[in-house]
């Protein structure tokens, strides 16, 4: 069993539940949001690394004879971290909104205040 | 070699933005992590991720979020709850999820199942096929067209609902007040 051929996924799991534990723990909406992308661009990695090939270059095509890594995921996580900061910016401009509702963006008070009315 | 300092660096980052407490710090910080993310893409081969990377997740999303922060302040209150039961819940997760793996194929190993599917076409014939060198402009421009096309549809409508939440409410807000005076 090749253990050290698991160290990236491992780290990718660990950044995972990193901005997992971020999103669920913290009560700053803000700072759920950079939960929310540290999460994401775990996940990112992890498409990355599934992509590499041993001894591979990028993936443009070269005169001389080369092994190119998959070109694949690289689409779909070019696709995704747009994405990801367009979710980001609605998320934010929420919050926003919540501030000016609210006067807060702390889950806790958000959650007095719906109490108290 | 090097990603696998990069890759600890990048673990570093994230504990530390979950320690801190001043959003300004946590912001940079996620700067940071974007751009310890980019570098270690190009070390993986994937430039135009790294591109991409670099410039939206290290640039405009730490942009968005100071401009969100001179709005909403930058201190983030102390939580009156231990966080026990998230701890629990994101160790066990974790712990599936690291089980999990033992079954994936190892870190660039040729053989895995993501290699023998499409992407040898895409190589082998992409270039001839479409005419431009680089693989990824042609299957994000073209063989996979349709997901582009759905990126774009997602970035209007998000667009939309920024505009929707942040400009129409603001003016109705100010005729509101026009109205109460």
């Amino acid at each position: 069993m090749n253990w050290v051929g698991l160290y990236n996924y491992w780290i990718v799991i660990f950044l995972m539940m990193t901005g997992f534990y971020i999103v669920v723990s913290q009560g700053n909406l803000v700072k759920k949001l950079v939960g929310l992308n540290l999460f994401q661009t775990s996940v990112f990695i992890q498409y990355i690394s599934m992509g590499k090939m041993p001894g591979g270059t990028a993936p443009i095509e070269s005169s001389a004879p080369a092994v190119y890594s998959n070109p694949l995921p690289h689409v779909l996580i070019l696709t995704a971290i747009v994405v990801g900061v367009a979710t980001t910016a609605l998320g934010l401009a929420l919050a926003v909104r919540i501030k000016q509702a609210y006067g807060t963006v702390e889950e806790d008070r958000i959650r007095e205040e719906d109490r108290n009315v | 070699m090097i990603d696998i300092v990069l890759l600890t660096f990048l673990a570093a980052t994230a504990i530390a933005v979950v320690r801190h407490r001043n959003l300004f710090a946590v912001v940079m910080l996620a700067g940071i992590y974007s751009l310890l993310s980019a570098g270690l893409f190009v070390t993986l081969d994937a430039v135009d991720v790294a591109f991409t990377e670099a410039a939206v997740g290290a640039g405009i999303s730490t942009v968005l979020f100071l401009a969100t922060l001179a709005l909403t302040g930058p201190r983030e209150a102390v939580p009156v709850r231990k966080p026990y039961l998230p701890m629990v819940v994101v160790s066990i997760t974790g712990a599936a999820l690291i089980w999990g793996t033992l079954d994936m194929p190892r870190f660039a190993d040729p053989q895995a199942p993501i290699h023998q599917h499409v992407a040898p076409r895409y190589i082998e014939t992409s270039p001839t096929e479409i005419g431009i060198p680089n693989m990824v402009t042609s299957v994000l421009a073209s063989y996979r067209g349709y997901d582009t096309f759905g990126e774009v549809t997602v970035i209007f409508t998000a667009g939309v609902g920024v505009l929707a939440l942040l400009g129409i409410r603001r003016k109705r807000s100010s005729k509101d007040a026009a109205e109460k005076e």
